[in-house]
C-alpha cells in the first residue's frame, strides 16, 4: 500500500504553488492517505480487458471548423488585470 | 578514449491553421500584443476548449507521410506547471495516447548514403504565450497572442550520431511539413523550433549516457553549433572525472555556450492527467482515406521520379526536391525547355541558385520565371547562344530586360554560326600569330586553347566555340 509522507505533501504543495504550514503537513498527509486508501479498494476489482476510461461520458470529441470568430476584446480583459503596459500584462520579473 | 554522440530531437512545428487549436481566435503573426487572445486562451473560468478540425487533419497528414499509424483514438492531457505565459497553469497536450504513433524518415548523409531515423511519436498541443523582459524595469510583459496556437511536437528516436545528422534530419522534417503545407516553416517567427537531447558514451558501449536537453534552438546553424558545444562539454567533464547531470540547458548564440537552466529543474514533475474538458478524439478509416487522397507527391517519391524520368543524379534530384516550390519551378522550366533535363538542372541548381542566394531571395521571388529560363535553354540547345552568351542572357533577364529572345537581341548575343565569317576570324588570328603557329606545328598541342581564345575574342564571344575549335584544328594540321 502506498502512502504519502509529509515531505511528499510539501513537494506537491510547492508544485501547486500552495503555501502550507509545516505543522499542517501531517494533517494533509493523513487526509490524502484516506483518499488513496479509498481508491486502492478498487484494486480488488479484476479490470483485465477493460479499456482505460479517458472521460466519464462515453462520447467523442466534437470538432470545430477552422474559422476565426473572435474579435479583439483586449480592453475588457485588461480592465481586471492588476497591471498592464503597452498592451502587455505585467508580472514580477521572470527571467532565466 | 573514443566517444560516440547520441542525439534525439523534439521538433515543434506550428500548424498553419487560421484559428487556434481550442478557440476561434486568430493565429496570424505580428498582431498588437494580446489582441488575439480570447477568453479561452486566457483561461477564464467557465470556458470550454473545442478542438480545431484542421489541426487534426494536419497532424493526420504528417502521420500518413511518415508511414506511421495514426491513432483511431487519442486523448488530450493536462501538463501542469506554472509560468506567467501559461495562463491556465497547465498546457493542454497529449501524453499516453498521442495522435501519431511510430514512424520513420530517411535522411541523406554527406557521403551520399542514406540513414533511417525512427520517429517515436507526434502529438498535438497548444503553444504558450511570450514573455518580454527588456525595458520594463522590475517587471516582465506578457503577450498571450501565441497562447493556444496549435503545435505538432515530433519526437525522434535517439538515432542520430552527429550534429550533422541532426541537422539533416531537422531539414528533412522542415521540408516535409512545408510539402504537406501544414507549417510555414518560418524559423525567425518561431514556427519551427527544436530541442535536442544530447549524450555521449564510450564507443561500443550499449547503454546510453546521461543526457542533457538543449532548449529552443531556432536555426539549422545553431542546432549544429549547440550540439557540438554540448558534446565537447560532456566529454571534457567525464574525462576530468565528473558526471553529466540530467538537466535542461539553454544555448546562448551570442556567447556561443550552453548553460544550465536551473529554474526548470524542480518543475519537471508535470503530473499529467486526462483533460476532463476534452473528450477522446475518435477518427475512422474513412477519414484517413480522405486525408490520404489529399497528400501531395512526397519529397522522396519526387526525388526518385526525377532520377528515373529525367536521368538525374541522386545529388541533383535531392537538391531539386529539397522544397516543393523549387521542384515545381524545375518542372515548369522543363516544360518550356523541351525536356532538356540536365541543362535545366544545371541552370536551376547553378546560376539561378547562386543569384537567389546572393540577393537573399526565395525561389518564388525570382525575377527570372521558369518559362523564361526554359526558353533560354532552348536557345542554348539550338545554337543561337553559346554558354557564355547564356550567362549574359540570364543576367539580362534577371535585371528585367525582357525574355530570352529580347535580351539576345538587345545585348547582341547571337553567336556567329556562319562558317565563312568564323573562317575569316580564324585566318586573321593565324596570320597575326606566326610564332605560335610554328610552335603548335612543332607539337605544342596546348596552344590550341590559345587560338580558340583569340578567335573568340575577335568575334566578341559570339562565334560558336565548337565550330572554332574544329576550324583551327583543320587549318593548322
Amino acid at each position: 500500500m502506498s502512502s504519502l509522507d509529509n515531505e511528499t505533501v510539501e513537494k506537491i504543495a510547492k508544485l501547486a504553488r500552495l503555501a502550507i504550514n509545516k505543522e499542517d503537513a501531517s494533517v494533509y498527509a493523513e487526509q490524502l492517505n484516506g483518499i488513496l486508501q479509498l481508491v486502492e479498494q478498487m484494486d480488488a476489482v479484476d479490470t483485465k480487458g477493460v479499456l482505460p476510461m479517458a472521460h466519464p461520458q462515453d462520447l467523442k470529441q466534437r470538432l470545430r471548423e477552422d474559422k476565426v470568430a473572435e474579435s479583439d476584446q483586449r480592453q475588457s480583459f485588461q480592465k481586471i488585470a492588476p497591471k498592464v503596459e503597452a498592451g502587455l500584462y505585467l508580472v514580477p520579473k521572470v527571467i532565466e | 578514449m573514443e566517444w560516440e554522440t547520441v542525439i534525439g530531437l523534439e521538433i515543434h512545428a506550428q500548424l498553419a491553421t487560421k484559428s487556434k487549436i481550442f478557440s476561434a481566435a486568430s493565429t496570424a503573426y505580428g498582431a498588437m500584443p494580446n489582441t488575439q487572445a480570447c477568453a479561452v486562451d486566457l483561461g477564464f473560468p467557465g470556458v470550454l476548449p473545442v478542438l480545431n478540425s484542421e489541426a487534426v487533419t494536419m497532424a493526420t497528414k504528417f502521420g500518413l507521410a511518415i508511414g506511421a499509424e495514426v491513432s483511431k483514438r487519442s486523448v488530450f492531457a493536462r501538463k501542469n506547471y506554472f509560468y506567467p505565459d501559461l495562463p491556465k497553469g497547465y498546457q493542454i497536450s497529449q501524453f499516453e495516447l498521442p495522435i501519431v504513433g511510430i514512424g520513420e524518415l530517411e535522411i541523406e548523409l554527406e557521403n551520399g548514403e542514406t540513414k533511417t531515423i525512427g520517429i517515436t511519436r507526434a502529438h498535438l498541443e497548444e503553444d504558450a504565450g511570450k514573455s518580454m523582459h527588456e525595458g520594463l524595469g522590475n517587471e516582465s510583459g506578457i503577450d498571450l497572442n501565441r497562447a493556444g496556437t496549435p503545435l505538432l511536437e515530433i519526437v525522434s528516436e535517439p538515432d542520430m550520431r552527429s550534429a550533422k545528422e541532426a541537422v539533416a534530419y531537422m531539414k528533412k522534417i522542415h521540408s516535409l511539413v512545408r510539402y504537406l503545407e501544414i507549417c510555414d516553416g518560418n524559423m525567425q517567427e518561431g514556427s519551427f523550433r527544436c530541442d535536442a537531447n544530447v549524450s555521449v558514451r564510450p564507443k561500443g558501449q550499449k547503454e546510453y549516457g546521461t543526457r542533457a536537453e538543449l532548449k529552443n534552438i531556432n536555426s539549422f546553424r545553431f542546432v549544429e553549433r549547440a550540439i557540438n558545444l554540448e558534446v565537447e562539454r560532456q566529454i571534457e567533464l567525464i574525462e576530468d572525472g565528473g558526471h553529466v547531470a540530467q538537466e535542461t540547458r539553454l544555448y546562448d548564440a551570442d556567447k556561443n555556450e550552453t548553460r544550465s537552466m536551473r529554474s526548470k529543474e524542480e518543475a519537471n514533475d508535470y503530473r499529467y492527467f486526462p483533460d476532463p474538458d476534452l473528450l477522446p478524439v475518435e477518427l475512422d478509416q474513412a477519414f484517413f482515406d480522405s486525408v490520404k487522397a489529399t497528400l501531395p507527391e512526397l519529397p522522396d517519391v519526387k526525388k526518385h521520379r526525377f532520377m528515373k524520368s529525367f536521368k538525374l543524379s541522386a545529388y541533383d534530384a535531392s537538391v531539386l526536391t529539397s522544397s516543393r516550390e523549387l521542384a515545381e519551378y524545375f518542372e515548369a522550366v522543363l516544360v518550356a525547355a523541351d525536356n532538356e533535363a540536365k541543362l535545366a538542372c544545371n541552370w536551376v541548381n547553378g546560376e539561378l541558385a547562386a543569384m537567389l542566394n546572393k540577393e537573399n531571395k526565395d525561389i518564388s521571388e525570382s525575377p527570372v520565371k521558369p518559362e523564361m529560363l526554359g526558353k533560354m535553354i532552348v536557345r542554348i540547345k539550338d545554337g543561337t547562344i553559346s554558354g557564355k552568351g547564356a550567362k549574359d542572357c540570364f543576367e539580362g533577364m534577371w535585371l528585367g530586360e525582357g525574355d530570352a529572345d529580347e535580351v539576345i537581341k538587345k545585348r547582341d548575343l547571337k553567336q556567329v554560326q556562319d562558317s565563312a565569317a568564323i573562317e575569316k576570324f580564324v585566318d586573321d588570328v593565324i596570320a597575326a600569330n606566326p610564332k605560335q603557329v610554328e610552335q603548335f606545328k612543332a607539337g605544342q598541342d596546348k596552344l590550341l586553347g590559345f587560338f580558340v581564345g583569340q578567335v573568340m575574342k575577335e568575334s566578341k564571344g559570339k562565334a560558336n566555340p565548337a565550330q572554332v575549335n574544329q576550324l583551327v584544328k583543320d587549318k593548322l594540321k
